[in-house]
């Protein structure tokens, strides 16, 4: 089929392009200090502010992962957009007003002015960057499926490459004073294209409690979840780990029959055996299965060491190949995985069952045993509170939203700057789970894809159901959603580039590398690494087409409140924090729950590559099957809360951080700075009373 | 202004703040606790809606924008306080002419 490209969708994203890119421009020759470039001149509205805060905040997790994985979840994804949005009270009611009244560009600067360590500013220059990186892999992703939404047939990769690169020149000549009237800009087009479609597609098909009760409109496909599991509070994604962990047995027969039956020694109680390498013949019907593993037990056992677990007979089974001569009645078999498939369907038969998971096997008797999935309720709990924390804790740690903070006039503005912001953003996620769920209803044929026709294109494609009934609306309506996740993926990025553009600019170039640079060089470097950083990001964001949108945001949320939530929270709270206990609790918190994060990723990374060469009929490359041993798959599915621990890391990452900070600031008390009572005045003191004042010249006298 | 004013200053704070964020942590953490203890109450529909969803996914935002406004409130009358209050020391501390 040759794909054809809507004009009606073409039109509507080209316009957000155009817009963004035109009030860049118009900006950027209105924009005349390095204040004005690097803060927006501080002189911003509330209602500017919070628009535009709010703009930056909607990525393209918010726009387009939510309603997906509403979708393919339920439930479960439910906790993203409301903590995504809760996450703010956070920000509100310990960072906001104290950060504010502090002063400061960025929270290296913060990390600076509360430790006096050029130091720690280098430290948490570089995690700035960390977060950023995984933040920006989402957005990119966003953008890969939208282009090859739009223009059917662009591989996934171009298109990363051409909004990347469009964004990028975007902010290397707006700057924030651009980014700043764009973004709240973009916060109500993205608000217009998110609702608007859902109160259509509403109106032709009824209302979000209504979708509830009605089935969907085509039998779903067989990778959908069921109603039951869909609707349930521990559905698939937070129960994913414990359902995919090896089942119990749970052996009902006594002891003596399995003895007697495969005709086992005991030992001391301890039973068990290995199988290195095997050579033998079996057919149920001449020589039934049972037997023979009898035999091959006795022999077993007379050579090797054994273990039993429970009553169950654990076979650790390490094949290898060259050393396999493997015949049934004569014929030998083509590979290790027709003859371990051939012995399996005789042992059954032969009232055996054999699980096999990789190169693991568990035998019992049939009648005697029944196996039993692990509880996946209590594992789901864990994963959901650990959910919670990372992205409440998250959201005050994301370094482009708390910059934000500082284009307040004052404290009071902060505050009603960030209640806005609760209400813009909270008003927009109430939609996203209303498209997920009439998603489900009324397109399920997108259970069955992947990547753009899959979940993650739901809010693009499912407007386009009215085109049945209304025409040309459907199209239009379409246009509209991919023209809001334009936004959504433009604005969030832009605001990441200048975050991490300025920690290079502001700080490794004006700090660290030639503090003596001027003002104008700096601006020409600020463009330099606007560049640089806009191509790691489009390089990162090739990478990841297999992971979902929104789970990848989730991920950049529990690193952010490993490091920078404990940081800013303790800091500003504790007057003991010194400099070696923020810096040892923020790299070890956010350190850890990186590497825990990778493992799992790693994972996901193979088992996708696996299905991906599996649906094209490719066979695996080399180099995938010489790393796949490695994929911790058996791993995994052999210790599920390890799992879940690493997948969702700050249920232990955020105390363990907090908890660093205490131990090692009080080993180190006498590096307090000495003027903390100062300091802590000016975090906590009103504004009115002018101590900010009266402490910078206080520090001009020395 | 001197040490005692600043702890008190921050005790404050932190306790208003610390008293928003259980009114949310509350809310927040037990909604887990009851889809699992009691799955079927949460389970009733309300309106079409599971009454769990209808929590989760819409009244839960009114309910922090409400904890947020106490909050702005509190806190700025509460800054009013401080200000007036080291006023009046300082007024008391200056030798009358």
């Amino acid at each position: 089929m040759i794909a054809i490209v809507d004009p009606y969708i073409l039109v509507c994203s080209a316009f957000t392009v155009v817009a963004t890119v035109f009030m860049g421009f118009w900006a950027a020759r209105r924009s005349k200090s390095a204040a004005d470039f690097f803060v927006a001149g501080r002189g911003v509205s509330v209602g500017w502010n919070a628009s535009a805060i709010s703009g930056e905040y909607l990525s393209a997790a918010s726009f387009m992962g939510v309603a997906a994985m509403v979708m393919s979840s339920g439930y479960d994804a439910l906790w993203y957009p409301v903590c995504y949005a809760c996450g703010y009270l956070f920000l509100l009611l310990f960072i906001a007003g104290p950060l504010r009244r502090f002063g400061a560009y960025t929270i290296p600067d913060f990390a600076e002015g509360r430790y006096d360590s050029p130091l720690f500013r280098k430290i948490a220059v570089i995690f700035v960057l960390f977060i950023g990186c995984f933040y920006t892999m989402p957005q990119m992703k966003g953008a890969g499926t939208t282009l090859a939404y739009i223009f059917p047939g662009l591989p996934y990769w171009a298109g990363v490459v051409l909004v990347g690169s469009v964004i990028t020149l975007n902010v290397a000549l707006g700057g924030m004073k651009g980014i700043t009237l764009v973004q709240a800009f973009q916060y109500w087009a993205k608000m217009f294209a998110i609702s608007v479609p859902v109160f259509v597609l509403m109106a032709a098909y009824g209302g979000y409690g209504y979708q509830f009760k009605t089935k969907p409109s085509a039998p779903l496909p067989e990778k959908a979840p069921a109603e039951s599991t869909w609707m349930n509070p521990f559905g698939p994604l937070t129960t994913k780990a414990a359902k995919a962990a090896k089942p119990t047995i749970v052996y009902t027969g006594e002891l003596k029959s399995l003895r007697e039956d495969w005709g086992l020694q005991w030992k001391g109680g301890q039973m068990g055996m290995q199988m290195p390498s095997v050579s033998f013949t079996t057919t149920s019907q001449e020589k039934p299965a049972m037997s023979i593993l009898n035999e091959f037990i006795h022999a077993q056992l007379t050579s090797r060491p054994f273990s039993v677990l429970g009553a169950s007979v654990q076979v650790d089974y390490s094949p290898r190949i060259e050393e396999m001569s493997v015949a049934q009645q004569g014929s030998t078999f083509s590979s290790m995985q027709a003859y371990t498939e051939s012995l399996l369907v005789g042992l059954q038969r032969a009232g055996i069952t054999v699980i096999q998971e990789g190169n693991h096997y568990t035998a019992f008797p049939t009648k005697d045993g029944t196996l039993k999935p692990i509880n996946a309720k209590p594992y789901a709990l864990l994963y959901t509170y650990s959910l919670i924390i990372a992205l409440v804790c998250g959201t005050a740690g994301l370094p482009h939203i708390l910059v934000r903070f500082y284009t307040n006039p004052d404290g009071v503005a902060a505050k009603r700057t960030t209640m806005w912001v609760m209400i813009l953003i909270g008003v927009f996620y109430v939609f996203p789970p209303v498209l997920g769920v009439l998603g489900r209803n009324l397109i399920p044929s997108l259970y069955a894809g992947a990547g753009v026709s899959g979940t993650d294109g739901l809010v693009l494609k499912l407007p386009t159901i009215l085109q049945e009934r209304f025409g040309i609306l459907g199209s239009i309506l379409s246009g509209i959603t991919c023209a809001g996740a334009f936004a959504a993926f433009m604005s969030t990025f832009s605001g990441l580039l200048v975050s991490m553009t300025g920690a290079l600019a502001h700080d490794v170039y004006g700090r660290i590398l030639r503090p003596q640079s001027t003002a104008r060089e700096r601006m020409q470097m600020f463009k330099w690494c606007t560049v640089a950083i806009g191509a790691v990001s489009i390089f990162l964001g090739t990478l990841v087409e297999n992971f979902e949108i929104n789970f990848m945001v989730g991920q950049a949320f529990a690193i952010a409140a490993a490091s920078y939530f404990p940081l800013l929270f303790m800091s500003v709270w504790w007057r003991g924090m010194t400099m070696k206990g923020a810096a040892t609790g923020m790299l070890s918190g956010g350190l850890l729950a990186m590497a825990a994060i990778s493992l799992t990723s790693w994972t996901t990374f193979f088992s996708a590559q696996a299905a991906k060469f599996k649906s094209l009929g490719r066979t695996e490359p080399d180099w995938f099957s010489a790393l796949k041993p490695y994929s911790l798959a058996d791993f995994w599915s052999d210790h599920p809360l390890l799992r879940i621990l690493c997948e969702q890391p700050a249920i232990w990452a955020v105390p363990l951080a907090i908890l660093l900070m205490v131990l090692v600031s009080k080993r180190t008390a006498r590096d307090i700075p000495s003027d903390i009572r100062m300091k802590m005045l000016v975090l906590h003191a009103p504004e009115e009373l002018g101590l900010k004042q009266e402490y910078i010249r206080e520090h001009e006298g020395h | 202004m001197d040490e005692e004013l600043l702890s008190r200053l921050k005790a404050r704070q932190l306790r208003l703040s610390m008293s928003c964020a259980s009114a949310f942590l509350i809310a927040l953490l037990a909604l887990p606790l009851l889809n699992y203890w009691l799955p079927d109450a949460m389970a009733t529909r309300i309106g079409g809606f599971p009454l769990t969803w209808l929590v989760l996914g819409v009244l839960f935002f009114p309910y922090v924008w409400l904890i947020a406004w106490v909050f702005i409130r509190k806190s700025m009358a509460l800054e009013a306080a401080e200000v007036r209050e080291v006023q009046q020391a300082r007024h008391r501390e200056t030798p009358r002419p």
